[in-house]
């Protein structure tokens, strides 16, 4: 079976930019994947160059095992991509809009799936006004529309639930959901880390043109994800015994090592052996976002 | 091929929606040329024998709003998609360049060939036109505004803001057009000017298309496709291979 993604090598260079340098990805049929990154890490350009619509200086990138500059019609009809930027043709209402973008894929009658998408989207009301009378939020659902209109087997969306509202995001959530459980293969970037880490089996990470991070969701926060013992102490001093496990401070805050909650108990009792006190006290545990915030600080 | 057809369709749809701007405005702009000119010019120029000034002139009137009109079709159309980042809409799909070209080619041509039909039919009402040769008149109305269609085309890939056209409408299209015989016959030009006139691909599109209302002409109909269609195949080439090669559209 063929990887609903694939790139080898893949590589970018603007004139005075080196968008990516050297890119192996696979993503396999029905994966809900994540690619996160810090602004300008390559995430736009690497899904540019799966649609087409900029070229790669090296390497090849594949959907579904078409090639997408020597093969890029077969390519094409089996992607689907919501872009990040806010675009519509003022020209046409929103029926029209996701008519016309079905017969560039050369769908003649697509109502009964429009009306279907319309409906899913929140936007059945809306199917006859004018693309311009639209508020930000409507847009995007049109956009999400218009890349699902020929049902692509791979679905890419570019920061959906940027600028979004809440209400939408679930519904948005909730439908990209039952497609990837009917099958649809999902490509996701996001700044909403939490979002990454709800949904998508695997994830990863780009910075400055690299992929510095692939792995399962539950194991990268696996890596990552010894507990944490939060303090807020009077007086202020950490006991001999425990300095061992401190990781981090600032004033009366002390922030220590707790791989295991049976440990917990020993700590408070050498804290009570030198008579000090618990002001405070908190067990956290790492989120995607710390780990996305360590995998960025490494040089 | 429905992804052809559906391209074209959005094509004409775009300028069709808003038409008063598209194409009655044109029609009305060489409506006032051709008042103007013909006041004031009817009683002292006569060009072919037995042809009105007000006759000979429109002709000219109507090719010169068929080349604007196709330019400004396709040259607007993508330069808008460009700036607004809609082109994504026709870049995703599975659209062939070949399909993208004929479609944009197609729009721009039916603009320019429906302005010049108003403005044809409009100035039935101000004179009398025969209509000699239809064959050569629909020869030259159909290779010319694909000539500018294909020029139209190649401005909006080119072009990264709306001054970058203006500056090809004012600079190239407009002065290639006044200066080609629309207004006067070359022959009655200094025979310096007479062949510059010859090197300018308009000035042909306007006497053969002349020719096919009066049978009359500076150069022979023959000679006028003999420079027409090589441009037609050159521009077309030209385009395709601008196309294919993603040129300012695919980066």
């Amino acid at each position: 079976m063929a990887a609903a993604i694939r790139a080898r090598g893949l590589e970018k260079r603007y004139r005075t930019v080196h968008a990516l340098r050297g890119v192996d990805l696979e993503v396999e049929q029905g994966e809900f994947f994540a690619l996160l990154g810090p602004n300008g890490a390559g995430k736009t350009t690497f899904i540019s160059i799966l649609a087409g619509l900029v070229r790669a200086t090296a390497g090849r990138a594949e959907v579904m095992g078409h090639d997408v500059v020597t093969d890029y019609r077969e390519a094409r009809r089996r992607l689907g991509v919501v872009p990040q930027e806010l675009v519509f043709d003022p020209f046409f209402t929103v029926r029209e809009t996701l008519r016309i973008q079905s017969g560039y894929y050369g769908l003649r009658r697509n109502d009964a799936w429009i009306d279907e998408l319309l409906h899913h989207l929140g936007l059945t009301g809306k199917a006859d006004t004018n693309m311009r009378r639209l508020s930000g939020g409507m847009k995007r659902r049109v956009l999400v529309a218009q890349a699902l209109v020929h049902r692509p087997p791979v679905i890419v969306l570019d920061e959906p639930t940027a600028g979004v509202d809440v209400e939408l995001r679930q519904s948005l959530w909730a439908f990209i959901r039952q497609l990837n459980r009917e099958g649809h293969t999902i490509l996701l970037t996001t700044h909403y880390l939490e979002e990454a880490e709800t949904l998508c089996e695997r994830v990863a990470m780009l910075k400055d043109g690299h992929i510095v991070a692939l792995d399962r969701t539950e194991h990268l926060l696996g890596a990552d994800s010894e507990r944490r013992l939060e303090l807020r102490l009077s007086p202020a001093r950490l006991p001999e015994a425990l300095k061992g496990r401190l990781i981090d401070c600032d004033d009366d805050r002390f922030c220590l090592a707790l791989p295991d909650y049976g440990e917990l108990e020993a700590m408070l009792a050498a804290l009570r052996l030198e008579g000090i006190q618990v002001e405070e006290l908190n067990v956290t545990q790492a989120d995607l976002e710390d780990v996305f915030l360590r995998v960025m600080r490494q040089p | 091929m429905l992804g052809f057809v559906t391209l074209l369709q959005k094509e004409l749809l775009r300028f069709w929606k808003v038409m008063l701007q598209t194409v009655a405005a044109p029609i009305l702009t060489a409506l006032l040329y051709l008042l103007i000119f013909s006041h004031v010019l009817e009683e002292h120029v006569q060009v072919y024998p037995g042809v009105s000034y007000t006759a000979f002139l429109m002709p000219g009137l109507i090719m010169m709003s068929v080349l604007q009109n196709a330019f400004a079709n396709a040259s607007s159309s993508l330069i808008q998609s460009k700036i607004t980042g809609n082109i994504v809409f026709v870049l995703l799909p599975p659209l062939s360049y070949g399909e993208f070209f004929l479609a944009y080619l197609l729009a721009s041509m039916a603009r320019g060939l429906m302005v010049g039909l108003g403005v044809g039919l409009v100035g039935l009402v101000f004179t009398d036109l025969p209509l000699a040769h239809p064959v050569w008149m629909l020869a030259f109305a159909l290779t010319a505004s694909a000539v500018f269609s294909c020029i139209g085309i190649l401005a909006g890939i080119w072009a990264d803001k709306f001054d970058h056209l203006a500056g090809i409408q004012n600079f190239l299209i407009v002065p290639l057009t006044f200066l080609s015989g629309v207004f006067y016959s070359i022959h009655s030009l200094p025979t310096f000017w007479q062949t510059i006139s010859h090197w300018n691909p308009v000035f042909y599109m306007i006497d053969g298309f002349r020719h096919g209302f009066f049978g009359q002409s500076d150069v022979s109909p023959w000679l006028g496709l003999a420079v027409m269609l090589p441009l037609v195949l050159i521009l077309s080439a030209l385009t395709l291979l601008l196309l294919r090669s993603g040129y300012k559209l695919r980066h």
